[in-house]
């Protein structure tokens, strides 16, 4: 790529990539060596140096949130942000597994536990699919904007309605249903491919088309223009369709992400006061 | 000699707007007067305007002086007004008088009528206009009966492909009414500059208007190459359009051609009457009392170069109280002249200064002290004392200053301020701000007291549209300071004339190429308008190594690979070139070893360049393929080729989460002054709808309050002087503007995240606005663009808002050249 420039994860050459290393690294070092009296728990003195840091980090981490959405003056990037989110973020993983001393049981401490390396895990999923959607959904997308697509679905549907008045009531039939009854939108559990296929316009089209072949000669002009516009609505439905699943893509793994961050916050607040109550 | 039909003091020959005038005030004063009209009724110009044309009365602010009325109205009710008080004022009409000659002097004047009869005058008014002379098109094939110079009644014209050319208003005015939905004619209107900066502003905007409305369509930067048959087999005629983006064929059954009109200078000289210079369109020579160099015959109207008819008719009355000895009457505009010259140092009435200007400054030698009057009034007076500092380095500014009186020095080296060159009285400097809003290349100071004139841009246009002498003038100033800037202060004063001499002005169609690469040729080419790309041919493949814009100049490189053109120079958009004589150059060089050292050194940077790129040229490599295909989606389609600062977003990091759009509203009242998702990609670079902040910004065209600025970072922006006339949004060819109200406050963010209140971050939709406007508010719409987050620290929102890093300010001279790579 001629324009040459960083995204998020390479920000500033990795800088955050290597703080959340060195960060995690030290740690282990530390665990590794630090001579407690008993065996290492979140109660010892690097335990509570361990959970502030991890208690803190948590904080910041949801405070991108809100630098996302007060654009204040200033030489912040929230691009930088985002790059410190996801490297400090996931050191976590390290800093509080450590802080934990490997005990785990059924308490409100693993209970928090449990939502950090859930949210951490969701975070993944999005990475995963901020480096891999983007490219696709620019690909498939071709220069039109949703609106575009579905403006242009609507002037389908048109065209459909008058080139579809000469044919007999059957096909008629038809094809109102395939303007009536076809569903934009994907859903989450099926294949695109299967939707294309179930969808009233690709029925629509195929009956057509099968008509066509036993057509009488007066009919056969009429049957075939309606045929054609019905599939270069089918092929757009398909584009706007992996359209409308790769923005579902982007923004899914976040409806996990932020609420189980609040869950996983309010956790942690159980989690000190219950250790400082019961002391 | 012929029959003397009559002897009075006063001969008015034209019943225009300005002889009718002269005549209403020569009757008015009881003076002897005869008032000679060619054709069978008053007013031959305004008579064959189109039936039912609105006539409009600028300028607005200068008063008329007259005994005939005149305001805005339909041309039938301004000829009705005037017909009647012709009667009232008992004026003395010959009609269907057509003067073939004047001969004598003042007293004694003898006017010969194509009747062979005679007029005896003491004085001769002479208001003919130049209606009766309009130019015409030279091309092949324009000698077809039905290619016409005027256009009496729109209505006769049915189903036709009409071709009005000529963007002036009688062009604009003719399209309009063609373009009447119910004739089912098909209008195109072609304009040979961008925009139309000669009409009047109300003309343009129902051109604007129509245009949108589909009633017809008009090309900028058009002019027609030939008309010849042969539409689609048929004998149907088409014209040959020579347009921006190369050549159109348009159907045509009829041409309109408005290109306005000269002197009937053969019959003005016969008279003994000497004109400002040689060109077709020069005035002739007036006194501020509009007397020519023949004593007693005195020249008003649109033949004194005065094409509006508030100017004709005062000067009609003024030029009869000058003859009847009132000559202490001053123009209407005098006192605001006055008004402009009240700091000066030295005391002198208004047309002393005028002619003091004109005498001085070069450039404006050609012009008639009536234009001096009108151009100055849009013009500034500066006094400095020496040392004053008079433009500053790297601001924006546009305007030309001339100095009247003393001089000026340049600062040529922005790290010593004691290296100056000098700029003598009677030059203008600052003439680069006409090419475009660039920032000003050097600082400059009086160097001793100084008096400074400053031109807006938008009058120095004007004056170079209308006076040639002027445009010439300039153009030539501006060569020669480009040849300064290619050889340093190296070049004798004989050879630079020598250059300028031999400079040719050249026009490029879009994709044409000025340098072949493999010629031999040492001609130096300087890029006056549009701009040029750079090509190399390697691997059998043209590879793009840079883009110039207008003001830069390219091929002095053949001077040191001994006349080989190394890369081929091809215009981008279509482009005016000067060439200068590379035989000349070579001599020079040759002759002084100094100079060319020194040149030399100047151009090294392209020079290592183009030995990096001979070096690399085996092992170019796809990368390269890339960057050419980039740079020419980015220059050529996206028209980032005239962009100073674009927003550019990698679609391969982009997730679509909108937070730039937010974040521009949130920084912005509300409104988000860019569309991500619109735009063309090409390789995941994807220009969304947002301002490239162009080097000649279209936007700026036609801003009626002059609301449309550079700011200091290069920013374009709009001030709350804007009218919302929407002007700008219709001039900019990308769609990055629009008109919209200030939606109203919203709740804070804490309030939105904390208990929803509100529409949360970002442009609030419609309903939302519609919601919380109070009672009846309804705020102005006004443009609303991007200005680069001008004040706001940090920068540009977008880019600081993406949260991936896809969001990308650039400017196209950083990233599409291959300097940057090499040097990577």
């Amino acid at each position: 790529m001629p324009i040459s420039h960083e995204g998020f994860l390479g920000h500033k050459g990795y800088r955050y990539l290597k703080l959340a290393i060195g960060l995690s690294i030290f740690a282990i070092i530390v665990y590794a060596l630090a001579d407690v009296n008993s065996r290492p728990n979140g109660g010892t003195w690097l335990g509570y140096t361990l959970g502030t840091i991890s208690a803190l980090l948590i904080v910041w981490l949801m405070m991108l949130g809100m630098r996302k959405r007060a654009i204040t003056a200033g030489n912040w990037s929230l691009k930088g942000w985002t790059s410190a989110h996801v490297y400090l973020g996931s050191s976590l993983l390290v800093l509080a597994t450590l802080h934990t001393g490997f005990q785990f049981g059924l308490n409100v401490h693993t209970l928090a536990y449990g939502l950090m390396v859930f949210v951490i895990l969701s975070g993944f999923v999005g990475i995963y699919y901020y480096a891999t959607v983007p490219r696709k959904m620019s690909d498939n997308r071709a220069h039109r904007t949703q609106s575009d697509m579905l403006e242009a679905i609507r002037a389908l549907n048109r065209e459909l309605n008058e080139a579809a008045q000469p044919l007999d009531q059957k096909y008629l039939g038809d094809v109102k249903t395939a303007i009536r009854k076809t569903k934009i939108k994907p859903g989450l559990f099926t294949s695109i491919h299967d939707i294309q296929k179930r969808c009233a316009t690709t029925r629509a089209s195929k009956r057509l088309r099968k008509a066509i072949a036993n057509a009488d000669d007066g009919m056969r002009q009429p049957l075939e223009h309606v045929v054609s516009i019905l599939e270069r609505k089918a092929a757009l439905l398909m584009r706007t369709r992996k359209h409308i699943r790769n923005k579902t893509l982007l923004q899914l793994w976040l409806y996990f992400h932020v609420p189980m961050s609040f869950a996983l916050l309010a956790a942690l607040m159980a989690h000190i006061v219950s250790v400082f109550f019961y002391w | 000699m012929g029959k003397l039909l009559e002897k009075v003091k006063i001969a008015i020959v034209g019943s225009g707007p300005a002889g009718l005038s002269a005549a209403g005030r020569a009757a008015a004063r009881g003076l002897s007067h005869v008032l000679l009209e060619k054709t069978s009724h008053l007013s031959d110009t305004i008579f064959k305007y189109q039936r039912g044309k609105y006539i409009m009365s600028t300028p607005d602010q200068l008063p008329l002086r007259s005994d005939i009325a005149f305001e805005a109205g339909s041309r039938e009710s301004i000829i009705d007004r005037w017909d009647v008080d012709a009667a009232d004022l008992k004026t003395n009409v010959k009609l269907n008088s057509d003067v073939i000659a004047i001969e004598g002097h003042e007293g004694e004047f003898t006017l010969t009528l194509a009747s062979g009869e005679i007029i005896a005058a003491e004085y001769v008014i002479l208001a003919v206009g130049v209606q009766g002379n309009p130019n015409k098109l030279k091309n092949p094939g324009t000698d077809q009966p039905w290619v016409q110079y005027q256009l009496d009644d729109p209505k006769e014209y049915y189903d036709e492909n009409v071709i009005v050319i000529g963007g002036g208003d009688a062009g604009i005015e003719n399209a309009l009414g063609l373009a009447n939905p119910e004739q089912g004619n098909v209008v195109t209107l072609l304009q040979r500059s961008d925009g139309f900066p000669r009409s009047k502003e109300a003309n343009v905007q129902a051109l604007y208007a129509a245009r949108d409305a589909g009633q017809l369509d008009f090309i900028t930067e058009a002019s027609l190459i030939r008309i010849e048959q042969g539409g689609s087999g048929e004998s149907l005629w088409v014209a040959v359009v020579d347009t921006k983006d190369g050549e159109a064929r348009l159907p045509c059954d009829r041409i309109i051609a408005r290109l306005g009109a000269a002197p009937p200078r053969k019959f003005v000289e016969a008279a003994g009457v000497e004109f400002t210079g040689p060109d077709r369109e020069a005035f002739p020579v007036l006194t501020p009392r509009y007397e020519s160099t023949v004593p007693g015959l005195y020249i008003i109207g649109a033949l004194a170069g005065f094409p509006l008819i508030k100017h004709c008719m005062n000067q009609g009355h003024d030029v009869v109280e000058f003859i009847s000895g009132n000559t202490d009457l001053q123009p209407p505009d005098t006192p605001l002249l006055e008004e402009l010259f009240k700091a000066a140092p030295q005391k002198r009435s208004v047309e002393e200064w005028l002619e003091h200007i004109r005498s001085r400054v070069d450039v404006l030698t050609d012009v008639s002290p009536l234009q001096m009057r009108e151009f100055l009034l849009a013009s500034t007076i500066h006094y400095k004392k020496s040392g004053d500092l008079v433009v500053k380095r790297n601001d924006i500014g546009s305007s030309v200053f001339a100095i009247v009186d003393g001089s000026v020095a340049v600062e040529v080296d922005a790290k010593d301020k004691r290296k100056t060159v000098p700029i003598a009285g009677g030059n203008i400097f600052g003439e680069l701000g006409l090419i475009s809003g660039r920032r000003r290349t050097a600082t400059v100071r009086a160097a001793e007291p100084t008096m400074l004139l400053e031109i807006p841009r938008n009058a120095t246009l004007k004056l170079m549209a209308s006076v040639p002498g002027v445009k010439r003038r300039m153009e030539r100033i501006s060569t020669e300071r480009q040849v300064g800037q290619i050889f340093g202060q190296l070049l004798p004063r004989k050879a630079i004339d020598e250059i300028l001499d031999g400079a040719e002005l050249l026009h490029f169609k879009a994709g044409e190429a000025l340098i072949n690469e493999g010629e031999r040729s040492t001609d130096i080419y300087i890029i006056r308008s549009g701009s040029v790309v750079v090509e190399k041919h390697i691997g059998g493949k043209d590879v793009f190594l840079s883009y110039v814009l207008a003001g830069n100049y390219v091929g002095e490189m053949a001077l040191f690979y001994e006349g080989l053109r190394t890369a081929t120079v091809r215009a981008a958009i279509k482009s005016d070139v000067v060439r200068l004589p590379g035989a000349i150059f070579e001599r020079l060089l040759s002759e002084n070893p100094d100079l060319y050292k020194s040149v030399e050194g100047l151009v090294a940077d392209r020079r290592k360049l183009n030995d990096y790129i001979e070096a690399k040229r085996e092992g170019f490599s796809s990368v390269v393929d890339m960057h050419t295909s980039v740079a020419r989606f980015l220059l050529e389609e996206q028209g980032l080729s005239e962009a100073t600062d674009a927003l550019v977003i990698d679609e391969t990091l982009c997730v679509g989460c909108d937070n730039c759009e937010k974040a521009c509203a949130d920084v912005h009242e509300g409104i988000s002054r860019l569309d991500r998702e619109a735009g063309n990609s090409y390789a995941f670079i994807h220009v969304p709808t947002s301002c490239r902040h162009c080097e000649h910004p279209h936007c700026m065209t036609d801003c009626p309050p002059d609301a449309i600025h550079r700011g200091p970072d290069g920013e374009v922006f709009i001030d709350d002087k804007c009218i919302g006339c929407g002007n700008c949004q219709r001039y900019c060819p990308y769609g990055v503007i629009q008109m919209e109200a200030v939606p109203p406050k919203k709740p804070s963010l804490l309030s939105w995240l904390a208990f929803g209140i509100g529409p949360g971050p970002g442009q609030p939709d419609k309903d939302w606005i519609d919601d919380h406007r109070k009672g009846n508010e309804k705020p102005p719409k006004q443009a609303v663009k991007c200005d680069m987050c001008s004040g706001i620290k940090g920068g540009p929102a977008c880019v600081r808002a993406c949260p991936t890093g896809a969001a990308m300010r650039i400017s196209p001279d950083d990233y599409l050249s291959l300097a940057g790579e090499g040097s990577e």
